[in-house]
């Protein structure tokens, strides 16, 4: 089975976030990157489906030179080789036109990614990639079986799950639930140092979407505390003053 | 020209959000002088369907055959784009829900549409100039994003707009669109829903516990509160980690987001992480012992003491005021 990963580069989840050039940037200054989560989550299934000879991974990130350390830790953790597409993700249509781009001369079996990242949060690029390929899509995967070039996917609705059928190939966002995500062993970090990263130059996109500000959230008033042996004046307090009861 | 917005059912009938995003894209289409159409697939009732009348639809495309009475993504996608060419719509909007995520990408590839998701503000539109306010960064901020394409597709966090009643007389029109046989490539073998439950994503009260219950064994008391406010109930990582809660609970920045009117968290420290995943709450409770803890920063109300001895009186004093 080839498997394609999709990983985002992406700010730590323990990340401060700022912005910069009049809150049109993000400021990165002091700011650790990783694999974005749930990449990590698409990553690790991959290496559990592939895992015994029975398949390979190829990761592919759209970034930028800086964005090297990220792909090898996805080496590191078991992927094969690596692509990167030498260019800033400035938005989810880019990014998913140039997985497409090099996914469609590649017969991939699978291409895992995961439902989101961390920064950007779209949903997008599972859907998208899908679109582009010609190909199912589910966005949000809670957990997926691989039997006689079918997928068997729990999928996540309101309230409850679907489980779906769907034939290979498929573009597929991970959520929690797929795999627990793996950390790389010596071995893996050692041997990530001569697995193959290519780099490959990007296809123009036309641009559809484009930030072109950032605000951060009003900060909230001081906290009201209330007495703990007095749970009437809370709910006092939540119907007549807040009025969410 | 017109505004589209898909309505989605479950078992045939639509939930708060659907009204949600037909308020939110009428006010859209009397904003630019436009029809507002309804598009809905599946089985829904004639009277289900007029009544998306009372939030102004005034023309409601219905799309009902055996093969798409469950949700099947790519064939719904087409469908819709089918829809948006022949009603010549230039916005598409549709619920942030589940199935939208995985819909509104696929849209919008179609039409090669801009697509701004987990939006939660009205766009301003001025002349060729069309922007919108989406939540990033899980929640530690919002991104204004332009849409530079002829036709655009919104996809609108639930609980981020009232209800609007705008009635209108409403046409119900059969739209049959033509999916290909590969848009039926998936096929869905099964639907577990618990009825008794409410849906997190779309929740107005959540209740949510974290590690400070010490297991699972004593969740009763979430549950309990959770059904005297006919709220949803969620986690902290730590507990859908460890296994006390299922991973659909878990509420943060790896996991679900959540906009309710009220937040209760109950014995949860407030990591940074959980945090991103509530900071669009409206009212924050937190009930913990940790003078210390950092969700206290970001409540609204709080109380510090023991969560066994607070929740149960808590919950007392809510069957109390209904009572009342």
């Amino acid at each position: 089975m080839k498997v394609l990963v999709c990983i985002s580069n992406v700010p730590d989840t323990t990340s401060k976030i700022t912005f910069s050039n009049g809150d049109t940037e993000f400021n990165t200054t002091g700011i650790q990157f990783i694999v974005n989560p749930y990449d990590e989550i698409a990553l690790s299934k991959a290496i559990e489906l592939s895992e015994g000879g029975k398949g390979t991974i190829t990761v592919i990130n759209v970034g930028e030179a800086s964005t090297e350390p990220t792909i090898r830790k996805a080496l590191a953790t078991g992927a094969d080789k690596a692509v990167r597409v030498n260019a800033h993700p400035r938005d989810a249509w880019f990014v998913a036109n140039q997985i497409a781009n090099y996914a469609k001369h590649e017969d991939f079996d699978l291409i895992l990614l995961g439902r989101e990242s961390i920064d950007y949060n779209g949903t997008q690029v599972a859907g998208l990639v899908g679109e582009l390929l010609n190909i199912p899509s589910v966005s949000i995967a809670k957990k997926i079986s691989i039997e006689d070039n079918k997928a068997t996917i729990e999928r996540e609705i309101e309230g409850g799950k679907e489980i779906i059928s769907v034939p290979l190939p498929i573009a597929i966002g991970t959520a929690e639930g797929v795999a627990e995500p793996r950390i790389p062993n010596m071995r893996g970090i050692m041997s990530a140092r001569t697995k193959p990263l290519e780099v490959i130059d990007a296809i123009e996109v036309p641009q559809l979407a484009k930030v072109i500000k950032y605000e951060t959230p009003a900060p909230r008033g001081a906290v009201t505390l209330i007495d703990a042996a007095e749970a009437e004046k809370l709910v006092d307090l939540l119907h007549t003053k807040a009025r969410v009861i | 020209m017109s505004v589209l917005v898909f309505v989605e059912n479950i078992s045939g009938n639509f939930k708060k959000s659907a009204y949600e995003v037909v308020s939110y894209a009428k006010t859209i289409a009397k904003s630019v002088n436009k029809e507002l159409v309804a598009i809905s697939i599946g089985d829904v009732s004639e009277e289900n369907l007029l009544n998306l009348g009372k939030y102004g639809a005034n023309k409601i495309l219905t799309v009902n055959a055996d093969n798409l009475k469950s949700f099947v993504n790519q064939a719904y996608a087409s469908i819709i784009a089918q829809a948006a060419k022949q009603e010549d719509a230039k916005i598409i909007v549709l619920s942030n829900s589940f199935s939208g995520k995985g819909l509104a990408p696929r849209i919008a590839a179609k039409l090669e549409a801009g697509l701004a998701d987990g939006v939660v503000e009205l766009p301003k539109i001025d002349g060729e100039s069309f922007e919108v306010k989406k939540t990033a960064f899980s929640g530690k901020a919002f991104a204004i994003t332009a849409l530079r394409s002829d036709i655009k597709v919104l996809a609108l966090n639930a609980n981020s707009f009232e209800i609007r009643e705008d009635a209108v007389e409403a046409a119900i029109v059969n739209f049959e669109g033509s999916p290909s046989q590969e848009d039926f490539g998936a096929v869905v073998k099964d639907i577990v829903r618990a009825t008794d439950k409410i849906s997190l994503p779309e929740a107005e009260i959540v209740v949510s516990g974290g590690r400070g219950l010490k297991g699972p064994e004593n969740w009763g008391i979430i549950e309990d509160l959770a059904k005297a406010l006919g709220a949803a109930t969620a986690c902290s990582k730590p507990v859908s980690d460890a296994g006390w809660r299922p991973h659909a609970e878990h509420v943060g920045q790896t996991g679900i987001a959540v906009s309710p009117n009220l937040y209760i968290a109950i014995g949860i420290s407030g990591a940074i992480q959980h945090l991103a995943g509530v900071s669009s709450s409206k009212v924050i409770v937190v009930i913990n012992k940790d003078p210390e803890a950092p969700f206290f920063k970001v409540a609204d109300y709080g109380i510090i003491g023991d969560a066994f001895d607070i929740v149960p009186k808590l919950t007392a004093a809510i069957n109390a005021h209904k009572d009342s």
